[in-house]
């Protein structure tokens, strides 16, 4: 772009953003003169402030209905979807609830992994998702068989599996040492053999044995259940179901600065609140756009604010945002009534009236829009 | 955790304001301290700023309709 062009935009960095000068900038011909270039300057300015939001506008109420319309047509869509995709995922209306709920356990964590350049192979991928996935150790055995004479717990061991796995029998012993103690363990080839340390004891023992070890961690990393290497665009990624965002990023493998979960709190403890912001939108947003519905973003970028203002992260529910307010009266409207007015009433809680609902309810005029101003008058 | 959150795509850049700073800001928008957004010191994105309470976060965060834009948020216990 012309020099001068840039010297006559830069004057306007007060009064416009950075990305509609940059806009602005990018599409001025560079043929245009200093008077042509203030005439679109001037333009711009005239649209930009129209644009603006008034003070007083209820911009909670506008973002409320713009989500809260398609919201009715994305209960219908969500049932027939369901079961369609690869890996099942919680869409539609119930995501919408456990995002803005800001549920702690939801249904389907899942991860994106992104590797490093220098693993971007289909064999590096295959690898790196075998490494991570949580293997259990009943899924190497393929036979158990009781002993009743001799009191001994025999396991066949699936060779193939731990061939693919890189694990020899040796190595499946010590990771279960702890969970059998009180027992001697003998490794062979393709079989563990677990006996009774001393006397023999009752048989039941070995039973419960068989019970426990089953379920030990044998490799891989806590809570991913399940990985699916793809490809997408250029990049080998691994979509995992389950999160562990704070072991994976650990991983000198990965490329922490693309890997993401979909778990809200997850990325809020491990990244921060800024993050779990846009984790929010971004879901959202992934939602609205996957049921075929169009939503503003600036609607969604409203409600993630509000829950993320505090620091931490509080769902729409009485429990986080609504219980931060400061009216008694604006609280028991929203659930359970008789609680708030009662604790209100127990502690002496005065309600100053500032807000919206509260005005609405003893009939009152709002401080929106016209009734936000007070007029003087000068009395003669 | 060995990895620093600021690295992250989904992280925008924190930055901490002068004392100077801090008296402009509360100047132009005519605000007090606990009338701004919070942000708790144990956050993982201040990890590499050495943050008190009571100081404010400069947050530029990239949005797609606004390009980068300014957020602030005050610093509170843990």
């Amino acid at each position: 772009m012309k020099k001068e062009h840039q010297d006559i935009i830069d004057q306007y960095s007060e009064i416009l953003p950075p990305y509609i000068l940059g806009q602005i900038d990018q599409y001025l011909p560079s043929s245009s003169t200093k008077v042509q270039v203030e005439k679109v300057l001037s333009k711009v300015i005239e649209a930009f402030e129209t644009a603006k939001v008034n003070p007083g506008e209820c911009v909670g109420l506008v973002s409320a209905e713009s989500i809260g319309e398609p919201g009715t047509q994305m209960t219908l869509n969500t049932f027939h979807l369901a079961g369609v995709a690869e890996v099942q995922v919680t869409t539609g209306l119930p995501r919408i609830i456990e995002i803005f709920d800001a549920q702690k356990s939801i249904k389907t964590p899942m991860m994106e992994i992104y590797l490093k350049d220098s693993h971007n192979s289909v064999d590096a991928v295959r690898k790196f998702a075998a490494k991570i996935k949580s293997t259990l150790f009943g899924e190497f055995a393929k036979e158990y068989s009781l002993d009743i004479f001799d009191q001994k717990l025999q396991v066949l061991l699936n060779k193939e599996f731990l061939a693919d796995h890189e694990i020899t029998a040796k190595d499946l012993a010590k990771s279960i040492k702890l969970k059998s103690k009180g027992f001697v363990i003998v490794v062979e080839d393709d079989r563990i053999i677990f006996e009774h340390k001393g006397k023999p004891e009752e048989i039941k023992e070995l039973y419960n044995l068989k019970n426990k070890i089953r379920l030990v961690k044998v490799k891989g990393l806590k809570g991913i259940t399940q990985v699916l290497p793809v490809k997408r665009g250029e990049k080998y990624l691994v979509l995992t179901a389950g999160t562990n965002l704070k072991d994976v990023l650990d991983l000198p493998e990965v490329d922490v600065t693309r890997t993401t979960s979909n778990d809200i709190h997850e990325v809020y403890s491990v990244l921060g609140v800024e993050a779990a912001r846009q984790i929010i939108i971004n879901e959202v947003f992934k939602v609205i756009e996957s049921q075929g519905l169009n939503v503003d973003l600036r609607h969604i970028m409203l409600v993630a604010d509000i829950m993320c203002v505090g620091g931490n992260i509080k769902g729409i529910t009485r429990y986080g945002v609504v219980s931060e307010k400061a009216s008694v009266l604006a609280r028991a409207s929203f659930e359970t009534p008789v609680k708030h007015i009662i604790n209100a009433a127990l502690e002496g809680e005065v309600d100053y009236l500032t807000s919206v609902v509260e005005n609405v309810m003893i009939n009152q005029p709002v401080p929106l829009g016209t009734g936000l101003p007070g007029l003087i008058t000068k009395l003669k | 955790m060995t990895m620093d959150a600021l690295k992250h795509s989904l992280v925008p850049k924190h930055s901490k304001l002068s004392d100077n700073e801090k008296a402009v800001l509360l100047e132009k928008y005519a605000a007090e301290l606990k009338q701004l957004p919070r942000i708790y010191g144990s956050d993982p994105a201040l990890s590499s700023l050495s943050v008190k309470e009571g100081d404010i976060i400069k947050i530029e965060r990239a949005s797609k309709t606004a390009g980068i834009f300014a957020y602030y948020r005050v610093v509170t216990g843990n």
